[in-house]
């Protein structure tokens, strides 16, 4: 495993469990589940994050946050009321007890800080990947060719769109580009983690784009470079998990306008304190009330919100996906429409036998054994499914020969004398038999043939009827008599239905597109348990139905690789394109897997989910909070003049200075208890949206108006058992 | 509370359920040109009117032209109003010798009936003419309700058309509103009122001569025509000084109930109106929910404290009994009073059946808090619903929608940072307001020369003043002085921003919400009717109502309460 590859996957943990018992759930191969390496709390991340996190509190940087930026000028705030008071230059107002001015600046600051540690701790990875994808790019000589087809050396930063250079084996390629000579094998492990190598040749469409910093393995290959330096897919990706040119997304945005919002709504609501003060008879103290508005002020969410997005695409990146943008991954969570390609993304795209039919009058063991002995020595896929297929049905039926038993099999293969290859002109293949005779297995035409009698109507009904099933009927014979006819299929994938299964509890639509026939397709369809196909379908027709979808109201997801795919991937609200695809359809999407595996698409809207509920609790959270508070703080504010409102002291806080303490350090710990819930996300299951709301109300609504009460007296515990105020 | 008194309240309920699908399906009619009952004899009389005004009955206007036309609406009515108020003593109707209003008291009327607030700095029997109470006031009563519905109107229409430039058009909207709505209940009502005793002249205040031989002057005019409109379009500005405590405004029992149903009908019969923009009566009655939940929590503890009484009077003996007593009127009881104080806040009506001033000090909270709140429970004509989806439902779909993992939507529109700008300049506008304006009064000599209590009572004065005025309610807590300068011009400005700083935010919601395309709804969306939603809806509006105002509120009637449980009270 290379270095990049353990940097890029990192372990789901404890958190998502379930999301990632979701997300094992797929079937195709054993595909991309990110395997575990460094978790998120990993020590060497928690340490390179605490630097960055102390250059974040840079007023200018901060500035982005409204939020934070209020509790830093608080903060400053108070420490300076604090030296006014130590050094005698102002009079103390207000409780002033054991350095608790001191004590709740020192709070306020953590509160800034533990938010800019979350923060930078999302960072982290990201930029260590990057470090990784860096090292990958450095400068490489390339040989161009000139306009008279010699040569030259030039570095890889001079080479321009258009360029076409040589690549010899063993070299780096030093641009993306196509490939328009030579065939050859590239290792794409620097960017895809995958070791083994991958075919490249001109003309395939998806076979012939290359990426700068892979290297090939074999052979000599002519390219035409695609990309001019710095706007490679290297420099891309480095750009995107360094988080470098990150941009909020218009939920993040709208999100950000809420709190500012509510940011202003409590400091009217604290600021007036002074005068309403006043007119009690009492001087609020300027220490209390900064208290109290850094409690009220959404400072959870606000402190998280943007870690909780880098975390979202970081979780991503661990899929080994590309998003060009938050807002791809955002938009991932909204859609309700998916449509996907049969062959390759619904089906393995290889056809597997299904089942095996004798003839008439011919036992079924006979008829299996055919199909056993004519495939014994075809390594195909095909061939090896009809043996698998052909052993299971010998051991239902009690024959030797079996899955397991090898002796039977072993007996049944000493009695083939020599093995018939396929031949183009017979189009069949098969053994011939040590007493001479020869089982062979083909197309239907082919083995009826020059038979003894004509091939029976029963068998000719079964192989129209395999044929309407969309699948491919193999007829057996041994020498002039027919045996049976092997139905192969275009096997759906494992665990796939269940998959649309639990999207469809999402509310979220498949659609399957092919272009077989409406028949075929409907089988298929139902077979894999999408909600509806297209048959026949021409690249024209998947733009079409995009739009038309969209038109509705409906917001669509799909994959491609072609070229011919670019327009509707392009218009597709989230488009993932095929690493192996070509160039022009990674540009017009808005995610690139690198290791092309289209049924992805459905981890990414699971991840676009998580990313939004995460961001909606802990909001959620964050505002409930502030119930607690107030009945923390209140009383305290104005227990000189009115007593009375103690009655509002519901938690029984020690004293008025240990209950604005005791508030204020809660509300900056729930930040840093809640920095491993925002870079995991929060527990994702698919179903419909009123179950989820109800759980996550319950949990981070309700839980969020509980928590603090608990929280806060806890906290007062210990200040007043320590004596701090 | 006696059975007599919860009867009161249930029948009330009921009947307003009853009333809310059937009028609102009558408005929703109304307000799209479609053919009701009244037809026949309206619509003549409404093209007359179109005719006369110059406006073209199907010409659609977007968000910006509409909001023009409602400011325009009010900045001509308001300094016309000024004018006549200035003018009364000279004008004609003036049987009484009023004199002229004063300029800023002037202003503050003129402001405080355009902004359907109806807040009265004046006594109605000697501040106000006959041609100023019925030629300005009654008529303002209606065009300002009808402003607060054609404003509703607008935001179902942004809510629920696919990808629209246009919100509908003022005109025809205020002149349906007042035409086919107000004024057919209103002559209706106003004739039960005159059937039940409320007087309808222009006959001046007679002199009478009483038994014991005293000379005695009994204030009459035409109250029946402005008491219906009143309470239906939650304006609540009383012919008399004593408002709906008044025998000739509210002889007994049954105009009491009427009065209460009244100022109850058209908010709540808009929520099925929106319903049926909707497409979808769930999503009305959910809204219908949300709001009667709140508002009944409050009436239902209103009307126990106020019968529970004075926990430092002996029951039996100073209270014979009967409750909280003080300020009240016998023909009522404490309970029912109690009742009123909630439905008259809770929908932004203002008028009062007692003295707010004299409820017990909890109780006081729950007219406080249905103000604060921003009156959406049902709260104004109109108001109430535009209220609710702004501060509620937007907000609540926004903090909570993204729990579904989907970004949030309403109705199938997605909400983004411009209705967040929106929404949440709504609800500041009302903080600021509310907060500023009692802020600025407690610590400046004329805002301290206001409340008639020391101590937290007189704070509650103060901040009642403002919510009520930001709130558009109108109603007062009494014991203040507010006919002096400072309270007359802060008063206005609270008003206009609590009117106008939310219709124009709320008018660009509407219009930014218009131009969207509705996302299809599945599984996945975000549930916006059912009880699940109802619960959020209120917590949310709840929270950050509480979240705004608690602080003060604990300084006012939560504290004063406290002390008076402790035997503390601010003679």
């Amino acid at each position: 495993m290379t270095a990049a590859r353990s940097l890029m996957s990192i372990e789901l943990r404890r958190g998502t469990r379930r999301f990632q018992r979701f997300v094992s759930l797929r079937g195709a191969k054993p595909g991309p589940t990110p395997p575990p390496t460094r978790g998120i709390l990993d020590p060497e991340f928690l340490r390179s994050a605490i630097g960055p996190a102390f250059r974040k509190l840079d007023p200018r940087l901060l500035i982005r946050n409204p939020v934070m930026f209020v509790v830093e000028l608080t903060a400053a705030l108070v420490t300076l009321t604090w030296i006014a008071n130590v050094t005698g230059f102002e009079p103390v107002r207000g409780p002033s007890g054991f350095g608790f001015q001191l004590q709740i600046a020192i709070w306020l600051w953590f509160t800034v800080l533990f938010a800019t540690y979350a923060e930078a701790l999302a960072e982290a990875r990201g930029r260590a990947q990057a470090a990784t994808l860096r090292k990958t790019r450095s400068e490489t000589s390339a040989r161009r060719r000139r306009a008279d087809g010699t040569l030259e050396d030039v570095g890889s930063s001079e080479l321009r769109k258009g360029d076409v250079i040589v690549v010899e084996e063993g070299e780096t390629i030093p641009g993306d580009g196509d490939v328009i000579e030579g065939v050859g094998f590239v290792n794409e492990a620097a960017i895809t983690g995958e070791s083994a190598p991958v075919l490249k040749e001109p003309g395939t469409d998806i076979r012939s784009s290359v990426t700068g910093g892979t290297t090939l393995t074999s052979d000599r290959l002519v390219i035409r470079v695609t990309a001019n330096p710095g706007e490679t897919f290297l420099d891309r990706m480095i750009g995107l998990v360094e988080g470098a040119k990150r941009q909020r997304t218009p939920n993040e945005i709208a999100l950000a306008i809420l709190l500012a919002g509510l940011t202003v709504m409590f400091l009217m609501a604290v600021v007036t304190l002074r005068p309403f003060g006043l007119y009690a008879g009492t001087t609020v103290g300027t220490v209390p009330l900064v208290a109290l508005l850094v409690c009220l002020i959404p400072t959870t969410i606000g402190g998280l919100l943007s870690a909780i997005g880098i975390a979202g695409m970081d979780r991503v990146a661990r899929f080994n996906v590309l998003a060009m943008s938050g807002r791809a991954v955002e938009a991932s969570g909204d859609v309700d429409v998916i449509l996907l390609d049969k062959t390759g993304t619904i089906t393995y795209g290889n056809r597997l036998a299904a089942s095996i039919t004798p003839a008439p009058g011919i036992p079924e063991v006979e008829a299996v054994r055919a199909a056993l002995v004519s495939s014994i020595r075809d390594e195909t896929p095909e061939g090896r499914s009809v043996v698998e297929l052909a052993r299971r049905r010998l051991s239902e039926l009690g024959q030797p020969g079996g899955t397991g038993d090898q002796a039977g099999l072993d007996s049944i293969a000493a009695t083939i004398a020599e093995e018939v290859p396929f031949r183009a002109e017979t189009r069949t293949s098969g053994a011939k038999l040590v007493d001479g005779s020869h089982v062979l297995k083909g197309a239907v035409d082919a083995i009826g043939a020059d038979l003894d009698r004509a091939m029976p109507r029963e068998v000719l009904a079964e192989t129209e009827a395999i044929s309407d099933r969309g699948a491919t009927p193999l007829a057996l014979r041994n020498d002039g008599r027919v045996l049976g006819v092997i139905e192969l299929k275009d096997t759906v994938k494992e665990g796939l239905p269940a998959r649309f299964e639990q999207f469809r509890k999402m509310g979220i639509r498949t659609v399957m597109v092919t272009g077989d026939n409406p028949r075929t397709a409907a089988s298929i369809a139902r077979e894999a348990g999408v909600d509806d196909f297209i048959a026949e379908a021409k690249p024209e027709d998947k733009m079409a139905f995009i739009r038309a979808q969209q038109a509705d109201g409906h917001l669509v997801a799909m994959t491609g690789d072609g070229t011919n795919d670019a327009p509707a991937v392009a218009q597709a609200d989230v488009g993932l394109a095929m690493n192996s695809g070509t160039s022009a359809c990674k540009e017009a999407a808005n995610m690139v897997d690198l290791d092309s595996d289209p049924t992805k698409l459905l981890e990414v809207i699971a991840i676009g989910k998580q990313l939004l509920i995460t961001r909606g609790s802990i909001t959620t959270f964050s505002i409930a909070n502030d119930v607690a508070k107030y009945f923390a703080i209140v009383p305290a504010l104005f227990a000189s003049v009115y007593p009375q409102l103690n009655a509002l002291n519901i938690m029984g806080l020690a004293t008025p200075e240990s209950a604005i303490l005791s508030a204020v350090i809660f509300n900056a710990l729930i930040i840093i208890v809640l920095v491993p819930l925002a870079l995991r996300g929060v527990s994702f299951r698919p179903a419909p949206a009123s179950v989820l709301l109800q759980r996550n109300l319950l949990v981070y609504g309700l839980g969020g108006i509980v928590a603090p009460f608990i929280g806060i007296k806890a906290v007062d515990i210990v200040v007043s058992a320590l004596h701090l105020a | 509370m006696s059975a007599g008194d919860l009867a009161t309240l249930v029948t009330l309920f009921l009947a307003i359920v009853v009333a809310t699908p059937l009028f609102g399906t009558y408005i929703y009619r109304v307000m799209e040109g479609e053919r009701v009952l009244l037809s026949p004899v309206l619509r003549p009389l409404e093209r007359a009117v179109y005719r006369v005004c110059g406006i073209e009955e199907t010409g659609e206007m977007d968000w910006k032209a509409y909001t023009i036309s409602v400011l325009v609406m009010a900045a001509v009515a308001i300094v016309a109003g000024y004018v006549v108020l200035r003018l009364q003593n000279v004008l004609p109707l003036n049987q009484g010798h009023i004199p002229a209003q004063s300029p800023d008291l002037a202003f503050n009327t003129s402001v405080s009936f355009e902004t359907n607030t109806d807040w009265q700095n004046y006594s109605g029997e000697t501040g106000a003419t006959y041609l100023s109470q019925a030629g300005v006031l009654a008529v303002r009563n209606f065009t300002s309700a009808a402003t607060g519905m054609a404003v509703a109107i607008a935001l179902f229409r942004g809510l629920t058309r696919r990808s629209a430039k246009t919100l509908g058009n003022y005109w025809v909207d205020l002149t349906r509103g007042v035409l086919y709505v107000l004024l057919p209940v209103s002559v209706v009502g106003a004739l039960v009122l005159v059937w039940q005793g409320v007087p309808q002249t222009w006959e001046p205040s007679q002199v009478v001569h009483t038994l014991q031989g005293a000379v005695q002057t009994i204030a009459v005019g035409p109250v029946a025509s402005q008491e219906w409109i009143k309470e239906m379009g939650n304006n609540g500005g009383g012919f008399f000084n004593a408002n709906s405590a008044h025998p000739f405004e509210n002889p007994n029992g049954l105009t009491n109930w009427l009065e209460m149903f009244a100022l109850l009908l058209t908010a709540s019969s808009l929520t099925f109106t929106f319903g049926k923009y909707a497409g979808n009566q769930r999503q009305g009655w959910t809204i219908f929910a949300a709001m009667y939940a709140i508002l009944l929590v409050g009436a239902i503890a209103a009307m126990h404290l106020e019968y529970a009484g004075n926990p430092l009077f002996p029951s039996d003996v100073l209270q014979a009994g009967l409750g909280n007593m003080e300020g009240k009127e016998v023909r009522f009881g404490s309970a029912v009073s109690g009742l009123f104080a909630a439905m008259t806040t809770g929908t932004s009506t203002g008028a009062i059946n007692s003295w707010h001033d004299s409820l017990m000090p909890l109780t006081g909270l729950v007219p406080l808090f249905n103000m604060e709140l921003g009156e959406i429970t049902p709260g104004g004509i109109g108001a109430g619903m535009y209220g609710m989806l702004t501060i509620g439902a937007i907000l609540a779909v926004f903090i909570a929608g993204l729990m579904v993992g989907r970004t949030p939507e309403y109705l199938g529109k997605k909400v983004e940072a411009y209705e967040i700008k929106m929404a949440m300049l709504t609800a500041l506008v009302l903080g600021a307001s509310i907060l500023g304006f009692t802020a600025l009064a407690t610590v400046t000599k004329p805002g301290l020369a206001g409340p008639l209590n020391p101590g937290p009572h007189g704070f509650s004065e103060i901040l009642y003043a403002f919510s009520s005025q930001t709130g558009n309610n109108g109603s007062a807590f009494a014991g203040l002085n507010g006919n002096t300068v400072f309270y007359n011009i802060t008063g206005a400005f609270a008003m206009l921003i609590g009117r106008y700083g939310m219709i124009i935010p709320i008018l660009a919601l509407a219009g930014s919400m218009a131009a969207k395309r509705p996302v299809a709804a599945s599984l996945g969306t975000f549930p916006t009717t059912g009880v699940l939603w109802v619960v959020l809806l209120i917590g949310v509006v709840v929270i950050v109502g509480a979240l705004t105002f608690f602080p003060a509120l604990s300084l006012g009637p939560i504290v004063e309460q406290l002390l008076l449980n402790a035997g503390k009270v601010f003679p």
